[in-house]
């Protein structure tokens, strides 16, 4: 078996506005280096915000949450930021590039900000995953100028550039049309094959899920099926 | 590496709304040029104004008051010692304006190291005869060495040679005002009368504008030696020591002492003149009020430009933060900028304000009161350059402490759920 790279145990979360209600009751799982998850559910039960409690964003919740081993609750923000610079990737369904810069240099934004290597290195890296997805030729280039799939790939490109240990999406293909979505699952399938990469993407089209490795179904708040 | 990634950031941010930007960076080089134009051009005509005064001032005189002895003879006779004395109707004794044994002292003070330097001066009414019209006046007796040098006497001759007064012998320079009544050009001669009745005749050598016109209408500038003849008294007779000091703030605490060394009346400038302090520091306090005024107003024109880039720019601080940065380093970016446009609107404001004072330096400026002054007077202190860049970078900083702060606060989950 590999090693379990995320651990959630008894995690419970309430939202009070406008009255009390239970978003999350008792969920326990993990995710184990190499496992390509998907999460589904219908709209509203808790799914999303499951995904942004695992990615340490949100931290108002009881339970348990250990991302490689290491506990997470209670510890600091800033502490979290390095978390998540470290090991966690994110791609969401909008794609968030920063129009002030260029591909590349979204790219090697979370990089630079982890500066465990020379900026030579951190290049090389980058023009790696580029080559990976398919889209070299787009590194110079400003993020407007981008079709929807292209920056969605530069997004899953920035989220690997320091190798996480897990790669997490809400709703990645959410914004897609069906040849693009296409394109977005290829490559996260890519990931889970060619580098071994752990992901946990969230989503509520039934045809993506079918076909990760394993689904977890949530119901009002709980998991119903793992 | 952190710092240099949070200012690569923070460039690019402000780059990609350089429009703004400019707008905010021309609010503070506004406030900063003015501020330091207001400046330089307001103590610089305060320095004109007191230098009227003070350039023609002794920071310490030296002379011998008249009046009545403060010790009595009564006082001094141990009999009556513990009685009390009722002395009636005192006078003035008979105590000379002379100051006794003046060689000595001024060797003395001449030789103090705080002492810049020291002119003796006699000081003596006169009636100028035109006609049978009297004309009351005071005639100076001057080491013209001595005042040139120490308080830019040559300066308000604005006829004539000064040095004559030493070297034609007999010479006179009449204030302008007095000798525009005496009709006396260069080269007449006036007669004048001294207290005791001896008339005399002395050859107008040069004119005087003090700009300060009412003082031109009575004095005039002679030798001590002609003077010391004028008055029949010996070549040791001195009415007034004037003496120039390193420091001015000095003044008091040198006055004081040499009032009890020489036993002599002793006026530092501060109390002759009190007035024109108070009047330069009222001044000084107007000018840094509306200049930091202004700055404070650029600095809410950043604040409101750092708030709408906040507001438009929440999708970047949101992933920003979702990908590693902290809410500190997302705090620094945006003092970062703020800080960017304080230093570059600042040190164009520094320019800007170096070339309006010395443009308004060049524009003429010329009134009969201030023979030596052609065009408008600008002080160039750098402190006022270092105050003004201080001010640009404390009141950016503090203009994008708040937007900062809220930045740092974003919470990402909220900014990507609501898409």
């Amino acid at each position: 078996m590999n090693a379990v790279i995320l651990e959630a145990k008894h995690i419970y979360k309430q939202f009070y506005d406008p009255v009390k209600f239970d978003v999350l009751k008792d969920i326990n799982f993990q995710v184990r280096a190499g496992e390509f998850v998907s999460v589904i559910g219908k709209s509203g039960c808790g799914k999303s915000t499951l995904l942004y409690i695992l990615s340490t964003m949100d931290t108002d919740y009881q339970g348990e949450l250990l991302v490689d081993g290491v506990k997470m609750t209670g510890k600091k923000e800033k502490e979290l930021a390095a978390v998540r610079n470290e090991k966690i990737g994110f791609v969401f369904q909008f794609h968030y590039l920063l129009n002030e810069f260029s591909v590349m240099e979204n790219i090697l934004l979370p990089a630079r900000k982890l500066a465990k290597k020379t900026e030579a290195e951190l290049k090389e890296r980058a023009h790696f995953l580029l080559n990976k997805l398919d889209i070299s030729k787009l590194a110079e280039k400003n993020p407007r100028q981008l079709s929807g799939g292209e920056k969605q790939r530069v997004a899953i490109a920035r989220a690997m550039v320091n190798e996480p240990a897990i790669i997490m999406g809400d709703e990645p293909t959410g914004n897609l049309d069906k040849r693009n979505s296409e394109i977005v699952f290829a490559t996260f399938q890519q990931l889970a094959q060619e580098f071994n990469q752990s992901l946990l993407i969230v989503t509520h089209d039934p045809e993506f899920a079918e076909r990760t490795n394993r689904i977890i179904e949530m119901e009002d708040g709980r998991i119903i099926r793992q | 590496m952190n710092t240099r990634l949070i200012i690569q950031i923070a460039y690019s941010l402000l780059m990609a709304r350089w429009k703004q930007t400019l707008v905010a960076a021309i609010g503070v080089t506004f406030s900063i040029t003015m501020f330091i134009t207001l400046l330089s051009f307001m103590t610089g005509l305060n320095k004109l104004l007191d230098g009227l005064v003070i350039n023609r001032t002794p920071h310490v005189r030296l002379f011998n008051e008249i009046r009545p002895d403060s010790i009595q003879p009564i006082q001094k006779a141990p009999g009556y010692r513990s009685h009390y004395h009722m002395v009636r109707s005192i006078k003035s004794g008979n105590s000379r304006q002379e100051i006794y044994n003046s060689g000595a002292i001024m060797e003395r003070i001449a030789q103090d190291p705080r002492v810049l330097g020291l002119a003796p001066k006699i000081t003596t009414p006169v009636f100028f005869n035109e006609g049978n019209i009297e004309i009351t006046g005071v005639v100076y007796g001057i080491d013209i060495e001595a005042e040139s040098r120490l308080f830019f006497f040559t300066d308000y001759v604005v006829k004539g040679q000064a040095a004559d007064l030493k070297n034609v012998s007999n010479s006179i320079i009449l204030g302008k005002g007095l000798a525009d009544k005496l009709l006396a050009d260069i080269g007449d001669i006036v007669q004048l009368t001294t207290s005791q009745g001896e008339q005399f005749r002395l050859k107008v050598v040069g004119h005087f504008q003090s700009g300060l016109q009412e003082l031109d209408k009575t004095q005039s500038f002679a030798s001590i030696k002609t003077v010391q003849k004028i008055m029949g008294k010996a070549n040791n007779y001195i009415t007034d020591i004037q003496v120039k000091l390193t420091d001015i703030n000095q003044a008091p605490k040198l006055a004081k002492e040499f009032n009890k060394v020489f036993e002599i009346d002793a006026e530092d400038i501060q109390t002759a003149n009190s007035q024109f302090e108070t009047g330069t520091s009222v001044r000084n306090i107007i000018s840094y009020a509306v200049g930091i005024t202004l700055l404070v107003v650029a600095g809410f024109g950043i604040y409101n430009i750092l708030n709408m880039m906040i507001y438009e720019k929440m999708d970047s601080i949101a992933i920003l933060k979702a990908t590693g940065f902290s809410g500190k380093d997302v705090n620094r970016i945006f003092i970062m900028i703020a800080l960017g446009i304080g230093i570059f609107g600042g040190l164009t404001g520094l320019l800007m304000g170096y070339l309006l004072s010395s443009l308004i330096d060049q524009i003429p400026f010329n009134t009969a009161a201030l023979p030596t002054v052609t065009t408008y007077p600008i002080n160039y202190n750098p402190v006022y350059y270092f105050i003004g860049g201080a001010f640009s970078l404390i009141t950016t900083y503090f203009a994008g402490f708040f937007p900062a702060r809220k930045a740092s606060k974003v919470d990402p989950v909220v900014i990507i759920r609501g898409k």
